[in-house]
């Protein structure tokens, strides 16, 4: 399981193809916040997004800030959300807008899998909850668009040592998530044949 | 005279409200951390220790920072023993801890959760209609109050789950749906948890124990020796199930089950499974007849 160092957006796929599902990475660069609302208005409701997604990292999340001056938002507390929830938007995200990474926490079930193999794009945990952390790796949030979907808006953020990011689900058919799932069903049989 | 003590003291419980929230989100209990502590020295898998480190990194910063461990504010959940002869009703105790968690939100400021359950739009500072949720205890001979703030993130929250079990599955068939439930449930509730299960009762009654479990200290056990047995059991299970820290495989599945029980029909085995987080937020008060507020992570 080797540790690499990714800066987003990502200019060059193969940046992607090294990273192994197991890989502790961490994030330079700018990161894009995006949650089911703001996924619900571009797929469903077929509204363009006002920022460019190619090669970008998206995280999963609803920040708790506070607005300033001059219509900027100062970062209070920001964390992650459940990822499962947005799964369908995956193959879309990477097809159509070229996002080339997902981060959220609990992990995509096995449809991701395969578009992300496709288009050469991963998943990455992160540990949900460590919110106080995270915030600290964010230094600036620096642009807000679709603020009426507060806090479901697009978010840029810039970051300095994101992480440490578990590469949960990788371009290449491996998923942790597939692998301890399998594994928990076996052993599952396993003890309620014990009872 | 009783008006104006009993306005005084809706003014407590609402000050009382307002300290829980935030203090509940920022601080977690000592008993929740010395099980975080315990689990990352137990954990062998090379993701499952990243982010036990992490989460352990994470606590230094909230503490340092005086900010919020978790960024999901949740919804406020309190739970409410009242003496029989505490000077305050209980439609006034709501409105206190109403008034106190709308307060906490917007002088924080918290990030509000709260929306109409159909629209989805926001109905206030996490407060709405029959929000923030109360449960009520009622105690013979005294005249105190005890709150306590349990500040409940969606993201183990969506992790709940009811089974009908049929008499004839026994005990067999609780102990095997909380064992489905919590490997069907994988990273979604940001495991390693404290896992509720409540058994017997009604089916909604089920689940309100399920959630009285999650509520207490950490590895407390049922007085019920039988029950306490089945805690102890299914705590063992789970952590075989290999699951892991944030589902990415591992040791270290859930920090604790908690088991709440009623006597049932002779029909009912319903058994509730309601799941949480490793950020087990949690914050108490006693309050006085008189006024004096005593605050608490013990209880």
């Amino acid at each position: 399981m080797a540790n690499h160092t990714v800066t987003f957006p990502i200019t060059d796929p193969a940046e992607i193809l090294k990273l192994r599902a197991g890989d502790e990475v961490t994030v330079q660069g700018h990161i894009i916040g995006i949650r089911d609302r703001t996924q619900v208005r571009i797929f469903d409701q077929g509204v363009e997004p006002p920022m460019d997604l190619g090669g970008a990292f998206l995280l999963h999340t609803a920040p708790n800030v506070r607005k300033v001056a001059d219509g900027k938002y100062e970062k209070i507390c920001i964390g992650t959300t459940t990822s499962a929830r947005m799964v369908r938007f995956t193959e879309p995200l990477g097809r159509q807008y070229g996002v080339r990474a997902i981060c959220g926490k609990g992990g995509f079930p096995d449809e991701a899998i395969a578009p992300m193999h496709e288009l050469g794009m991963v998943y990455f945990a992160i540990v949900g909850g460590a919110a106080a952390l995270e915030t600290t790796q964010i230094e600036e949030i620096e642009e807000v668009m679709w603020e009426e979907l507060m806090p479901e808006c697009l978010w840029k953020f810039r970051v300095k040592d994101f992480g440490p990011l578990t590469v949960g689900i990788d371009a290449h058919g491996n998923s942790l998530y597939h692998d301890v799932q399998t594994r928990a069903k076996a052993k599952l049989e396993e003890l309620i044949a014990r009872f | 005279m009783s008006v104006a003590v009993t306005t005084d003291l809706q003014h407590v419980v609402e000050d009382a409200a307002a300290h829980l929230y935030v203090w509940a989100l920022k601080d977690i209990p000592q008993d929740l951390r010395d099980a975080l502590a315990v689990a990352r020295l137990r954990e062998t898998s090379v993701p499952g220790k990243r982010v036990l480190e992490t989460i352990h990194k994470n606590l230094n910063i909230a503490d340092s920072e005086d900010n919020l461990v978790c960024q999901d504010t949740g919804i406020a959940v309190y739970a409410c023993r009242v003496g029989e002869h505490f000077p305050l009703h209980p439609t006034r105790i709501y409105e206190g801890l109403r008034d106190g968690t709308a307060r906490a939100t917007v002088e924080h400021p918290l990030r509000s959760n709260a929306v109409h359950t159909i629209t989805r739009e926001n109905t206030g500072p996490n407060i709405g209609y029959r929000l923030p949720i109360v449960h009520w205890e009622f105690i013979p001979d005294w005249d105190g109050l005890d709150v306590k703030c349990v500040p409940k993130g969606s993201g183990s929250e969506n992790m709940s789950f009811l089974k009908m079990c049929i008499p004839a599955d026994g005990v067999k068939g609780i102990k095997t749906f909380v064992l489905e439930s919590i490997v069907g449930a994988g990273g979604k509730p940001c495991p390693p948890g404290i896992v509720g299960v409540g058994i017997g009762g009604t089916a909604d009654y089920a689940m309100y124990l399920a959630k009285e479990a999650i509520t207490r200290p950490v590895g407390t056990r049922n007085p019920d020796p039988l029950v306490a047995q089945l805690e102890d059991e299914l705590y063992g299970l789970l952590n075989e199930t290999g699951i892991g820290p944030m589902g990415l495989g591992g040791d270290v599945t859930v920090l604790q089950c908690h088991i709440e029980h009623a006597d049932t029909h002779m029909t009912l085995n319903p058994v509730a499974v309601n799941y949480q987080c490793w950020a087990a937020r949690r914050a108490s008060a006693h309050i006085s007849s008189t006024g004096e507020t005593e605050f608490d992570r013990e209880f």
